[in-house]
């Protein structure tokens, strides 16, 4: 999306729906300071963050997944448009927590025992985060202990839980199994994911969804929790 | 007696990587293999005088792809069956997540135990022993200590954005280089990779290590 034209953009000096648009460009090519700066000026024209984050932030990484998801971005460039997205989430957060967003559920995330590749769990987690959700992040190679007594000492209504490797993502099972075991499988939402992972894995294993990538993971996130309300209002 | 295998063509990285190698001829034995283990297999069959294998491989750099492999191997053994009395396939899991296995356990051909080449170039039992003292290790074999570029530095974009290092790599400490042969150049190459990678650097000589104890055990049928 880049060309030479954007030297002479001034991002000030463009209206509120141009300057969206261009922030929409600016994530796309990974431009980091420019996304922080978009996002001040929207704030300072006295934007809500959440709207900031939605129609700026979000709705740009959503082109951007889908992009990656037709084969037209490779993980690189995702990586670089996340790295935008995570300077613009870093103005926003503390506002956000000031003014109050929209929750749309708590999820407990981390990579499996014997695996330390976070890069798919980091984009879900922000992509979560972005749409709403309040992520709490344990990092990698995480033993079942770590994932059930998060899970019980945040209230969590999801459980992500990522893996690269062939040899690692096995350990799945036995976190779910475990659940089982001690009678909390369905106080959950079991969403796993990654590179080696499928639809029939997730099946196997006892989780409620595989998401091939962030943007599916919220949307599965989303779908789960609506779910969730409607049994709980019935 | 075997028929003698026809002149293989030279083992160029490059092909190997994308293209794999076209099967070295008529005879007893074909292995369908990685790419990476091309040169590996190539002096082992010499160094033992198997005559009567041949070598086919699929492109090494499936390596980052590995849902493509079971296929590949699938799509080799169907072609060459009627040609050879048997095949062997020589690969571990290499990422398939069992779908190999399946496959050969399909079509009634033998491949390697074990997760991945690093495992069975040091041996399946010590890599496993490592177990978790390892996790944070970042292996090369002599094949990707040559093709370094083309495995890591590219596919990753890191010629590009050199800033991603740290997001890629920031959880591992250390690489391991698991030295097929004694070679300088390599050695040197594989502590160039850690350097660029900021990981500490430790060259561990394996030799063929269980490759070459599964590829006698299928040699002598």
């Amino acid at each position: 999306m880049s060309d030479d034209q954007d030297d002479d953009i001034i991002l000030s000096e463009l209206s509120d729906a141009e300057l969206v648009e261009q922030m929409h460009d600016d994530l796309y090519d990974g431009l980091r300071e420019e996304i922080e700066e978009g996002v001040n000026i929207l704030l300072e024209r006295g934007w809500e963050p959440y709207q900031v984050l939605t129609e700026a932030l979000v709705a740009g990484m959503t082109i951007v997944g889908i992009d990656f998801r037709d084969g037209i971005l490779f993980v690189p460039e995702v990586l670089q448009a996340a790295n935008a997205m995570k300077g613009g989430m870093a103005i926003l957060k503390p506002l956000l927590a000031e003014t109050g967003a929209p929750r749309m559920g708590k999820m407990v995330i981390g990579t499996v025992k014997g695996d330390i590749h976070d890069i798919g769990k980091n984009l879900v987690a922000m992509m979560m985060e972005g749409a709403g959700f309040e992520v709490v992040d344990l990092g990698i190679n995480n033993p079942v202990e770590d994932y059930l007594d998060a899970l019980e000492r945040e209230q969590a209504d999801i459980l992500g839980m990522s893996a690269l490797l062939t040899t690692t993502m096995p350990y799945m099972k036995v976190v779910i199994d475990t659940l089982v075991d001690q009678g909390k499988r369905d106080e959950y939402i079991v969403l796993v994911g990654g590179a080696p992972l499928n639809e029939e894995f997730s099946k196997a294993i006892g989780a409620d969804s595989y998401c091939r990538d962030a943007a599916v993971a919220v949307e599965t996130a989303k779908e789960y929790m609506l779910r969730k309300h409607n049994r709980m209002s019935a | 007696m075997s028929q003698p295998a026809a002149r293989p063509p030279a083992l160029d990285d490059e092909r190997l990587t994308l293209e794999g190698l076209p099967t070295t001829g008529p005879g007893r034995l074909l292995v369908i293999a990685c790419g990476a283990l091309a040169h590996e297999i190539t002096a082992l069959i010499r160094a033992n005088g198997w005559g009567h294998v041949r070598l086919t491989c699929l492109p090494a750099i499936w390596h980052n792809t590995p849902e493509q492999i079971a296929k590949g191997v699938e799509d080799l053994v169907a072609r060459h069956r009627d040609d050879y009395e048997t095949i062997f396939v020589a690969y571990a899991d290499c990422g398939t997540g069992g779908a190999l296995q399946k496959a050969c356990d399909r079509l009634g051909v033998g491949m390697i135990e074990g997760p991945h080449c690093y495992s069975f170039f040091e041996g399946n039992a010590t890599f496993a022993a490592h177990g978790e003292d390892e996790i944070t290790t970042f292996y090369l074999t002599d094949f990707l200590a040559r093709q370094f570029e083309a495995f890591v530095i590219r596919p990753l974009g890191l010629d590009r954005y050199p800033d991603l290092r740290d997001t890629y790599f920031g959880n591992y400490e250390k690489l391991v280089y698991l030295a097929q042969t004694r070679d300088p150049e390599l050695d040197r190459r594989a502590r160039d990779a850690a350097a660029r990678l900021g990981l500490a650097y430790e060259r561990r000589q394996t030799g063929y290590g269980d490759l070459e104890t599964a590829l006698a055990e299928a040699a002598r049928g």
